[in-house]
């Protein structure tokens, strides 16, 4: 039986077909406005390229930047309702209180902020305020909010008033969608909420988005499940993500990353994925991306996703490169996906960093006698440029001195030397759809990460064991075997400046997806 | 109180902060947090909510105002992990203030903050700008510590009750009278479980000129002027790490990567140590970090160099940006400065509560660091 794993990006949409450990194929198409055709051609080409029966393929991987990129463009979003149970608490920081103003205004700027809430021991904060949940239903109806985000002070400790919050909204409001915050998000209100919301608001892209790939999988003649990548590499089926479109939003650097270390059997290693406009550059540690450990923006605003530690610079294929009176520069602006026509070595007139890499000998794509007669001097100092950049952003993203490979993938990645520092650079086959193999070999995770309360016999160890328990059982919810999951995370963090009766526990569990693996 | 508010100061002597101002606190207070002192995020939104309402963040010297004008300090208590889900109301601290008032019956003349290092560096200029009062340019910690009867102004002998605590639900308790700080701390510390693990709490008021000569100074300049070394190195790409230290006297004594990290709950505050892996100048290397909510003894190669009171700052390598306890991570490249903390905290009066023993490390001997001396240009 055959994985399938798609990557659409913003520009290219990529297939590859994996049996076992091996990569038959990998191709590249353009994304497409309607994605199902780009997505349709991708699946025909590689299905074609590798020669496979397609009734044997036993699950398609979806990896998609697609609600990223909604969000950063500020495009497809919906006008939402974001509701906030918790006064008096908050009271003086509504909700969206830390966006950029434009996103602010796109989703609507409906805050509504009621009574209701708990304390981190369990005691209610606020008894909810129904009536005002049922006036709030009202006002949805009156100016039409296409969906509605519920966020209550500590819903990790009890999730009753959310729950309570939707059944009302949905008594009133017949069929409209409610997300609730314990579904998306960990400890931290503000970025709880904010997930929320921006989840809330990319429902009926996503909802569209879903079907679209279900409509080229058919048109293909394909009928086993197909799953979706979310941030941490793992996947969720396709439905899931109707419901919760944020958790794919660090989605591409991971599956290039994963893909990466799948591609080389290495575990350890910075990997740099050089697209056509930038490069992103993280680090591998046991076949995993390192986390970052701060709060990571999402078009300017604050959420706390557990996301890959990537570092972005502007240096792609398609970077321009200027000579100027102190040098030479080389990006951040960039012709993008057109390097291949705007290209000097393509025919084009604009000089970029492809055109430095062919000239130079380090790579060769198009037509090298259109870039015999560049200025040597000036091939050689872009040339040198590109390394400096590389070699920097390599370095930050190195854990340890211990030289550790680096892997060049996507696209663009022909602009690497052959070492970097004292790094040895490894290109591995299939380097340009790294990403698209991360999307077939993603497994499928079960998280929790909430704040328990030491109190009636509770112990820390019987308060890990509860939330490994919670994380094995939302993993074979969402599709895994439970025999093969292990935790990967664990960690518990007691509160601070309280007695010794709560602590805030995360546990993630990872696994093999059930029945359809190959 | 009365109509007539006779002020105590020159008006043309405030500072008042702009939005930059308060980017900038925000990151120095994080790094005079030595590790501690809770996210100052949160304080910073609230500030900018309420200069978009109109309201002004205002600095005043501490010889700028007159010696009988009367202060009240005023901070953040909880657990910091609870702030974060449960936001404070944003007026507790005025509440404070105007309790206070009513308790002693004269009203305030400029308000104090208790600890620059952390979320309290903000949370007081919050309740000054809604109160219409200048914030005094200094400090009680130089720093951030767990408790209470940390500040210089407990040390040289104000007592601070009676005290106003006032939570997010609108409840005000008053303590008339402690003993000790030390009980202060301790009442104060079971109340705020009490009232869902956050309060603001305003101590008795002292006199401009105890403010002017126990308060570690110019604590709000020193901690804009910090965050603005950052931001501008930044933007340079020069390293922010040496801008830090040049500014305050301090010292890069370790580059290193967390090779262990433990933490642990030991009566309520997060106690916890980290190991260290040297590289770059200091591979071959190994160091450690005690905490106790706080950075508190620094150790190379299993020799204690640096200890409480002195600060033990950890910044990322690359950015500059303060690293707190609750951020600590395997595998995180960081650098260790060792900053000299005022002379006010290094007399014998001084260490008897901010020194290792107080922290439960009787057999170190505090040894200040030399003030180093800022490297040429």
């Amino acid at each position: 039986m055959y994985r399938v794993g798609i990557d659409v990006g913003g520009t290219n949409t990529d297939a590859v077909v994996l049996e076992g450990k091996s990569v038959l194929a990998g191709v590249k198409a353009s994304t497409t406005e309607d994605v199902t055709s780009g997505v349709l051609e991708a699946l025909e080409k590689v299905i074609a390229a590798s020669g496979i029966d397609r009734k044997k393929i036993a699950a398609v991987m979806i990896g998609t930047t697609h609600f990223t990129n909604a969000v950063i463009e500020r495009r497809h979003m919906d006008e939402v309702a974001a509701i906030r149970l918790g006064l008096p608490s908050g009271a003086g920081l509504p909700p969206m209180v830390d966006w950029p103003d434009d996103l602010r205004d796109i989703v609507g700027n409906h805050g509504y902020q009621v009574k209701g809430g708990y304390e981190f021991d369990g005691r209610v904060l606020s008894p909810l305020d129904e009536d005002a949940i049922v006036r709030i239903a009202g006002d949805i109806r009156t100016k039409g909010l296409k969906a509605a985000a519920v966020t209550c002070v500590f819903s990790g400790i009890n999730d009753a008033m959310e729950l309570r919050t939707k059944e009302i909204l949905q008594q009133q409001c017949p069929g409209l969608p409610v997300v609730m915050s314990k579904d998306i998000g960990r400890h931290g209100l503000l970025a709880r909420e904010s997930a929320a919301i921006m989840n809330a608001s990319l429902l009926s892209l996503a909802d569209r988005t879903v079907a679209a790939f279900g409509e080229a999988l058919a048109a293909a003649g394909i009928t086993c499940p197909f799953y979706i990548t979310q941030n941490d590499g793992t996947l969720m089926a396709a439905d899931v993500v109707r419901s919760f479109p944020v958790l794919t939003f660090a989605s591409g650097p991971t599956n290039s990353m994963r893909g990466a270390a799948f591609l080389t059997g290495i575990k350890d290693a910075v990997v740099v994925d050089v697209g056509g406009t930038t490069s992103d550059v993280g680090s591998l540690s046991h076949g995993f991306p390192r986390q970052a450990s701060t709060t990571v923006d999402i078009g300017g605003v604050r959420t706390n996703f557990r996301m890959p530690d990537v570092f972005s610079i502007g240096l792609g294929g398609g970077s321009l490169v200027v000579k100027t009176v102190s040098g030479v520069t080389v990006g951040p602006k960039s012709v993008g996906y057109r390097v291949r026509t705007d290209a000097i070595c393509f025919g084009g007139t604009t000089l970029t960093a492809t055109d430095i890499a062919v000239a130079s000998n380090k790579a060769d794509v198009g037509d090298r006698a259109l870039v015999e007669n560049l200025d040597h001097e000036l091939v050689a100092a872009a040339m040198l440029k590109i390394d400096q950049m590389l070699e920097a952003c390599v370095e930050r993203s190195r854990i340890s001195s211990t030289p550790v490979p680096v892997i060049a993938v996507g696209g663009g990645s022909i602009l690497l030397p052959d070492r970097i520092g004292d790094l040895e650079v490894i290109r591995p086959e299939n380097f340009a759809v790294a990403n698209a193999v991360g999307a077939a070999i993603a497994q499928i995770s079960g998280e929790t990460d909430r704040v328990f309360s030491l109190i009636d016999g509770r112990t820390r160890e019987s308060a890990l064991a509860e939330a490994e328990a919670e994380a094995r059982e939302k993993a074979i919810a969402a599709g895994a075997q439970a025999e093969t999951l292990e935790v990967i995370e664990r960690e518990d963090m007691p509160l601070a400046y309280l007695p010794g009766n709560a602590t805030r526990i995360h546990v993630k569990v990872v696994g093999e997806m059930g029945a359809h693996h190959g | 109180m009365a109509e007539v508010r006779k002020l105590k100061y020159d008006e043309a002597d405030l500072r008042i902060l702009t939005v930059e101002d308060l980017d900038a606190l925000e990151i120095g207070a994080g790094i005079l947090g030595t590790g501690g002192g809770g996210n100052p995020y949160q304080g910073k939104l609230l500030a900018l909510q309420a200069m978009k309402e109109g309201y002004e963040m205002k600095i005043l010297a501490t010889d700028r105002i007159e010696g009988d004008a009367l202060c009240m300090s005023i901070g953040g208590i909880g657990a910091p992990v609870v702030g974060v889900e449960r936001l404070r109301e944003g007026r507790e601290g005025l509440r404070c203030l105007r309790a206070m008032e009513e308790l002693i019956q004269a009203p305030i003349d400029a308000m104090v903050c208790e600890e620059i290092g952390g979320a309290n560096a903000i949370n007081p200029l919050v309740t000054a700008a809604l109160g219409g009062l200048p914030m005094l340019d200094c400090d009680g910690m130089g720093r951030a510590f767990p408790e209470m009867q940390m500040t210089t102004f407990s040390i040289y002998g104000h007592s601070s009750t009676p005290s106003v605590m006032c939570d997010l639900h609108g409840n005000a308790v008053i303590f008339s009278h402690a003993v000790s700080e030390v009980w202060h701390e301790r009442m104060a510390r079971a109340c705020v479980v009490a009232q869902g693990g956050g309060a603001m709490l305003a101590t008795a008021p002292m006199q401009a000129h105890y403010v002017h000569q126990y308060g570690i100074p110019k604590s709000y300049t020193k901690a804009i002027a910090l965050g603005e070394a950052v931001i501008r190195a930044r933007k340079a790409q020069q390293d922010p790490i040496a801008a830090v230290c040049a500014l305050e006297g301090g010292r890069r004594v370790f580059n290193g990567k967390i090779s262990d990290l433990k933490r642990h709950l030991r009566g309520g505050f997060a106690v916890g140590d980290i190991e260290l892996t040297g590289f770059d100048d200091c591979a071959g290397q190994t160091a450690g970090v005690s905490i106790q909510n706080e950075f508190l003894i620094f150790r190379r190669n299993g020799q204690v160099e640096v200890t409480v009171p002195d600060l033990i700052v950890l910044l990322d390598v690359d950015t500059g940006y303060p690293i707190t306890t609750e951020m600590l991570r395997y595998g995180q490249r960081v650098a260790v400065v060792a900053i000299p903390c005022h002379d006010l905290l290094r007399s014998a009066r001084a260490l008897d509560v901010v020194g290792p023993a107080a922290f439960g490390y009787p057999e170190i001997t505090f040894s200040p660091l030399p003030a180093f001396a800022q490297k040429a240009a």
